[in-house]
């Protein structure tokens, strides 16, 4: 069998690697945007932003990647996390003084019961998650508006190291180029990527998390092969719910003000990063590190559209052509992909 | 003999499906080092039997054993940690996943921190590949695969499981000439290597040259286990169908009149290929065959459901536009689909709807409005005729027997007085009482000059039933049979044999 002629490698790898085209595409926008105003990247603040944004919604598309890869949706993620951010504030009201590893662990915690909750409604119900998590993403939300009411946390009512984490550098700035730092690290970031590792590590290399891309691609093989189906699409839903706990927890950290509104709409950002990074919304393929990207793709482009000049109306819509223009590269992609495994069988 | 234990016994296993009981004495005997082939009818009752071998079903009673311990599979994966394996007709395998993946899945090696181990799963898998002789990438995943490659991939599950019992349900429906050999080259050589193999196929010239036990069924019961070499494809035959045709079919004499419908050349690629017949005025043509023989694909085809590249449709004389039912309707064929709750009814819709629907763009328009009105006195009218059993006409079809809900599907069609009515499998899951009831309409409707095409894997139903039989093999007509002539043992082997054997 003959391989097919060897393409350029660049164009041949970036159709192929969604993670990288993504990256290569990212390159080009903060090029551009830089060039347009040299301080969206060379400033303090400029550097800062296009690390620290994306974070949050890294860790919320992880957990979106997750259930979506086994043919499912969540679309509860925004409420859990505006609720896991409510509880961190209002145990800071009760105890100023909690440690901060505690308050990560609450809202984890908090993420992950939510998630128990969505998880078990759909494995006994036997609904599509879809339907499940529509219904929890309001009443998760309207009990957050029913317990914080309009009140809202102010940074002074929580601690001084919780709020400082939003902000914090693990490495100063490096880079001094003519008064202008770069090269910071924020804690966020760190902590988001090291999260990214650890799923993806997972998902690659337990069995479980591969049994997990399993039920995805066929569930109906899934039950021939024995596995436990209801199990692995609870343990999806928990994990999920885990991450918006700590997106919720790094949103509290983050912007130190929290109301019953916090995380709304992140559910949509969170499944169109996921979708703009190669999870294919019919399960079974895709990586949590494409999902990553896509998360870091969209929040950049909405930080550049403004400052490219881009009106606000036409901002939602470009990030709406991306996500159909990912599909159907996804579509195209598929149906060659498709054609090529038949023709080396063929072939062979 | 006797003292090899069996890999595998089962004895007087029954299993019902609330109160339609699918298997009554089920009994089957494996044995190491051996190749047993299990035959019968459709709806003999050898898939539950399979089912219950693989856990997907669980017994009501009878007694399984592995070699010689009692076992009760709970689930898949007890059966296969038990070291069955079973290879079904269509593989069911994960698409996105590589094929190292699909054959290890849920059971791959792990090492440190639960760290799949993926470079001894891939030597395995690569090594089992080239031990069967076939050239796949382990690491390219399984979609665009053909079902046979798929099959070997299921095979190569079973070696890798070490599995003890392999049983394989009518692995070569789907495999060319030269797959079937292959598979049949490495079915040869897990028997040797001491494995007890099942095979099921309705394909006797495979059984008898692969198999050296055979075990037939019949209406969920065990009929008779003999070696191959004392048996011969007729005694076979006579087995799977040894049973008296009921004279209660009330069937009318009838005298056929013009022909209605004519069929010429019909082919479309892989499914079906010559199918040529044709059906008179006031006769029931009865289309028998095995499941998966392409008789509803003919009846959908005709009906326009689906297309076809070559040949012809007529309807009284004049030609039928293909892929076109509302054509079809309009030119006066009824179409009583196989599956009624999904393709006969709208499940979820009033009796009423349903029995109307037939003639909503019809006589039940007037000025481009059809009111609830003239639909309840159209529907009251036909289920009155066809003495459907409900509550209230707008009661959901869904709410109603399997019986009531086919007599709804005869009424819509009947609504619409067809000239030719196409009935595939018209009594499947109703019971015995409808069931006549059903066949003495059908009776008088080709008396009244309806030409009717029955398809049926019911034997006794196609012998009571039909003036001619047409029987179709693996996608060509292998034989018509005037009624007269029509017996259970000529119909079974043209079912299971080509055209020439079948003309020898």
């Amino acid at each position: 069998m003959s391989a097919p002629a060897k393409k350029s490698g660049l164009l041949r790898r970036a159709v192929r690697n969604r993670a990288f085209s993504i990256l290569l595409v990212f390159a080009a926008i903060v090029v551009v945007t830089t060039v347009k105003n040299p301080t969206f990247l060379f400033s303090s603040d400029g550097w800062r932003a296009l690390l620290l944004d994306p974070s949050i919604y890294v860790v919320l598309a992880i957990g979106e990647a997750i259930v979506i890869i086994t043919k499912s949706v969540d679309l509860s993620v925004g409420s859990t996390m505006g609720l896991a951010a409510w509880s961190i504030g209002s145990a800071y009201l009760a105890w100023p003084t909690m440690p901060v590893p505690l308050a990560f662990a609450l809202g984890v915690a908090v993420g992950a019961f939510l998630g128990f909750v969505n998880g078990g409604l759909v494995a006994v119900a036997k609904v599509p998650g879809m339907v499940i998590t529509l219904g929890t993403m309001y009443i998760f939300r309207g009990v957050d508006i029913l317990w914080a009411g309009s009140k809202r946390i102010n940074p002074i009512d929580l601690s001084q190291e919780f709020r400082d984490l939003g902000n914090a550098r693990l490495i100063p700035d490096f880079v001094d180029t003519g008064g202008v730092k770069l090269g910071s690290l924020p804690a966020l970031t760190l902590l988001a990527v090291l999260v990214l590792i650890a799923v993806s590590w997972y998902m690659r290399n337990m069995r479980t998390g591969r049994q997990l891309y399993a039920i995805g691609s066929a569930p109906e093989a899934a039950e021939l092969y024995g596995l436990p189906f209801r199990r692995l699409s609870f343990l999806a839903f928990v994990i999920c719910g885990a991450m918006a706990g700590l997106a919720g927890a790094m949103f509290a950290s983050r912007y130190a003000t929290i109301m019953s509104t916090a995380g709304n709409g992140y559910e949509m950002q969170a499944i169109g990063a996921a979708v703009v990074g190669g999870v294919a919304i019919v399960g079974g393929s895709g990586t949590v590190l494409g999902a990553a990207c896509g998360a870091l793709l969209l929040t950049t482009i909405n930080a550049a559209l403004p400052i490219l000049g881009v009106e606000s109306f036409w901002q939602q819509a470009v990030v709406g052509a991306l996500i159909l223009g990912a599909i159907t590269l996804d579509r195209v992609l598929a149906n060659r992909n498709e054609r090529r495994l038949v023709a080396e069988r063929m072939s062979a | 003999m006797a003292n090899i234990t069996a890999t595998l016994e089962l004895r007087d296993v029954s299993k019902s499906f609330g109160s339609v009981v699918a298997l009554r004495n089920g009994r089957l005997t494996m044995m190491p080092g051996s190749i047993h082939a299990l035959v019968g009818e459709n709806g003999a009752g050898k898939s539950t039997l399979v089912k219950i071998i693989a856990g997907l079903y669980q017994r009501d009673s009878g007694s399984f054993e592995m070699e010689g311990r009692p076992v009760k599979f709970r689930s898949t994966a007890d059966s296969k940690a038990a070291g069955v394996a079973v290879i079904y007709q269509e593989p069911t395998l994960f698409p996105d996943l590589s094929v190292t993946e699909n054959v290890f899945m849920g059971r791959q090696p792990v090492g440190r921190f639960g760290r799949i181990d993926k470079a001894s799963m891939r030597s395995e898998v690569a090594d089992i590949i080239e031990r069967l002789g076939v050239d796949i990438d382990p690491d390219r995943p399984t979609r665009g695969l053909s079902i046979a490659d798929q099959q070997i991939i299921e095979i190569a599950k079973a070696i890798s499981l070490d599995a003890k019992a392999l049983i394989m349900d009518e692995p070569t429906a789907a495999l060319s000439g030269v797959e079937v050999e292959r598979l049949f080259a490495v079915a040869r050589s897990l028997r040797d290597e001491g494995r007890a193999l099942a095979f099921i196929s309705h394909r006797f010239d495979e059984v008898f040259a692969l198999c050296d036990t055979i075990t037939v069924m019949r209406d969920g019961s065990y009929i008779s286990t003999q070696p191959i070499g004392q048996t011969t494809e007729h005694d076979i035959v006579r087995l799977m169908v040894g049973r008296d045709v009921d004279e209660l079919f009330p069937k009318v004499e009838t005298t056929a009149g013009d022909v209605v419908l004519e069929v010429e050349g019909l082919r479309s690629p892989g499914v079906f290929d010559d199918i040529t017949f044709q059906v008179r005025a006031g006769e029931i043509v009865g289309l028998a065959g095995l499941v998966g023989a392409g008789r509803s694909e003919v009846a959908r085809a005709v009906f326009g459901v689906d297309g076809y590249t070559d040949g012809a449709v007529r309807l009284n004389g004049r030609p039928l536009p293909k892929n076109n039912p509302a054509a079809a309707m309009r030119a006066g064929i009824g179409f009583v689909p196989e599956d009624r709750r999904q393709q006969g009814l709208v499940i979820d819709a009033p009796i009423a709807t349903n029995v109307t629907d037939a003639i909503r763009r019809g006589q039940l328009v007037k000025g481009a409005v059809v009111t609830q009105k003239r639909e309840f006195a159209a529907a009251q009218r036909w289920a009155h005729e066809l003495e459907v059993k409900c509550s209230a006409l707008d009661a959901h079809a869904g709410t109603l027997s399997g019986g009531n809900q086919q007599k709804v599907v005869l009424a819509k069609w009947l609504a619409a007085d067809p000239k030719l009515l196409i009935i595939d499998e018209p009594t499947r899951g109703i019971d015995v009482g409808t069931k006549s009831e059903v066949h003495r309409r059908m009776s008088e409707l080709a008396a009244g000059g309806m030409a009717i095409l029955m398809i049926s894997s019911e034997l006794p139903e196609v012998l009571g039933m039909a003036d001619r039989v047409l029987v179709m093999h693996e996608g060509r007509v292998t034989a018509e049979i005037a009624r007269a002539d029509a017996t259970p043992e000529r119909v079974m082997f043209a079912a299971t044999h080509n055209r020439q054997e079948v003309a020898a």
